[in-house]
């Protein structure tokens, strides 16, 4: 067998799988999205938007994505620039902070309702420091801007470790020398960070930031186990068209929305973080 | 300069002191999840809660007790590992492709892998939902299994790749120069020292699946896996339930995740590029 045909026939499952279950469900969704019994129709779309809904969950998620997007990534940095300047113990605090990558969505939830909830661990700490004379309801149904604290909390809690991975990665892909020559003209530690590291990791940063939007604007299971149906968002509102509503046209077109939303920002990144093919390693 | 070493102290003393803060910020709240699984139903109810736990088995035996709970759990396994032989299956001979060939279209099929990173993978559980039902597939393992290997595969792909990148192309060649054939050296020479790394991609791919919350409510309904479960009852199960579950859900994917550790930096690395 000749080692011209060799690499296509290792890569045709993948490309067939990928086919079958990336390329041809999104066609499928976003036909559903678009017609009704066979004539292409906004309709569904329509009937998404003027549902009260709708305003408030595409407010939530994005105004959550604003929010939980920065923070991570000014934590994550901070953790990757603290590790890189650790002696000892290094790698512990590596496995450490990395821990919440194994953790689900759902569970970082549930670890979360832990402290929030009515006869939960804060409430515990405030009676038991007398700040409180008896359980607070934190996640009540009026209770709206605690709930989306508590949100982005377990958001910031659990989804920064991916991040801080692609950083760490990233960092230790620049070479030392950089730093080294830095150092030799005198720059201080924030100056070689903001003008030497910064830069360098203009690829694993456009990377880390597009992961990290497109699952904050994904956001579901953290939100059903913290606010119930509380704090409406647009991945919950698919799920609900999808499941209660039994409509899943219009669950296609909630699909569309946080496709499209998803795709603006990807752009957004990669041109705001715009890698020149030169530096490209 | 003679304030030079104090000052130095005092930095990585400032340095040491944010790590243990920022560790604290990741355990404690893990911990506050197992004190509750470790308390008694009563306990976990209780107000105010103490912040040890008692060692009392009542809530996660009545959580493991609970009608379909060891069904969800079972399932939750199968799909995983399903998922896990899955995207290997296919990611790694992708991943041995791109790191030993070039050949038209490779950067093509590159964009292809790098392509599903930029898209809600989950939502293809709603198209694929009706796509099942014809097929038969619906509310199945195997049908659960195939997206979440979709999710798995671009992950597999790429992390293969930069493990077979790792290994010189020497190394092989010198195997064919003494007789072995292509898939010989594969064999003996590169297989025994990329396995450590499959695993843990495997593991990875395990754990991806393990943790899938959307897709597993949305396809599975008779069959539904721990995540699919635990949402469907967030809202009407009783507290000591959710935390246990909470607890069963995580304990796994922290064993995993010490076990893939030395792997994690590694594989982003070189996925970047």
């Amino acid at each position: 067998m000749g080692s011209t045909r060799l690499p296509y026939l290792l890569l045709l499952p993948s490309v067939l799988f990928l086919g079958v279950f990336f390329l041809y469900p999104f066609l499928l969704v976003a036909w559903e999205a678009f017609n009704r019994d066979g004539t292409p129709t906004l309709a569904h779309f329509q009937t998404m938007a003027s549902h009260w809904k709708f305003g408030t969950a595409l407010t939530n998620t994005l105004l959550l994505a604003a929010v939980v997007v920065p923070i991570q990534l000014g934590l994550a940095l901070a953790m990757a620039v603290l590790v890189t300047r650790m002696t000892r113990g290094r790698d512990m605090a590596l496995y450490v902070f990395t821990i919440p990558l194994g953790i689900s969505d759902l569970a970082a939830g549930i670890i979360w309702l832990a402290i929030f909830e009515q006869t939960g661990f804060l409430n515990s700490m405030l009676q038991a420091v007398g700040a409180v004379d008896g359980p607070r309801i934190w996640l009540g149904y009026q209770d709206k801007a605690t709930i989306f604290l508590a949100v982005v909390l377990a958001e910031v809690w659990r989804a920064t470790a991916i991040m801080l991975v692609i950083l760490v990665a990233g960092m230790g892909l620049i070479p030392k020398e950089y730093k080294e020559a830095a150092e030799v003209f005198g720059a201080s530690p924030w100056q070689r960070f903001t003008r030497v590291t910064l830069p360098l990791l203009r690829p694993s940063l456009q990377t880390a930031l597009i992961l990290r939007t497109i699952l904050a604007l994904e956001v579901f299971a953290v939100v059903s186990a913290l606010g119930g149906t509380n704090l409406p968002v647009l991945m919950g509102e698919t799920y609900v068209w999808q499941f209660d509503l039994q409509d899943r046209h219009v669950a296609a077109a909630y699909a569309m929305v946080i496709l499209g939303i998803s795709i603006a920002f990807t752009l957004i990144i990669l041109r705001v973080l715009h890698v020149p093919k030169e530096a490209r390693t | 300069m003679t304030s030079e070493p104090a000052h130095r102290r005092r930095a990585r003393q400032l340095t040491m002191a944010l790590v243990i803060l920022l560790g604290a910020w990741v355990l404690v709240p893990i911990y506050l999840l197992v004190v509750n699984s470790l308390s008694s139903p009563a306990e976990v109810n209780g107000f105010p809660k103490s912040f040890f736990p008692s060692f009392d088995t009542g809530s996660l035996g009545f959580f493991l007790g609970f009608a379909g709970v060891t069904r969800a759990l079972l399932n939750s396994v199968l799909v995983a590992a399903l998922t896990m032989v899955l995207s290997i299956g296919l990611g790694a001979p992708a991943g041995y492709a791109l790191s030993r060939f070039e050949f038209p279209g490779k950067s093509s099929y590159r964009l292809l892998v790098l392509m599903t990173r930029a898209f809600p993978l989950p939502l293809l559980a709603l198209p694929l939902a009706v796509l099942f039902i014809r097929t038969g597939l619906d509310d199945s393992i195997l049908g659960l299994a195939l997206v979440h290997t979709s999710l798995a595969l671009p992950f597999a792909i790429l992390i293969t790749y930069s493990l077979f990148s790792g290994i010189p192309l020497e190394l092989e060649e010198a195997a064919w120069t003494l007789g072995c054939t292509r898939l010989q050296a594969f064999r003996k020479v590169i297989l025994p020292l990329v396995l450590p790394g499959i695993t843990a991609s495997a593991i990875f791919a395990f754990v991806i699946s393990w943790n899938e919350v959307f897709a597993a409510s949305v396809l599975t309904i008779q069959n539904r896996t721990l995540t699919a479960f635990l949402l469907q009852s967030l809202d009407v199960s009783p507290m000591p339930l959710k935390f246990a579950g909470g607890f069963v859900l995580v304990l796994p994917a922290l064993i995993f995740i010490f076990a893939v550790r030395r792997y994690l930096f590694a594989m982003w690395g070189i996925a970047n590029r």
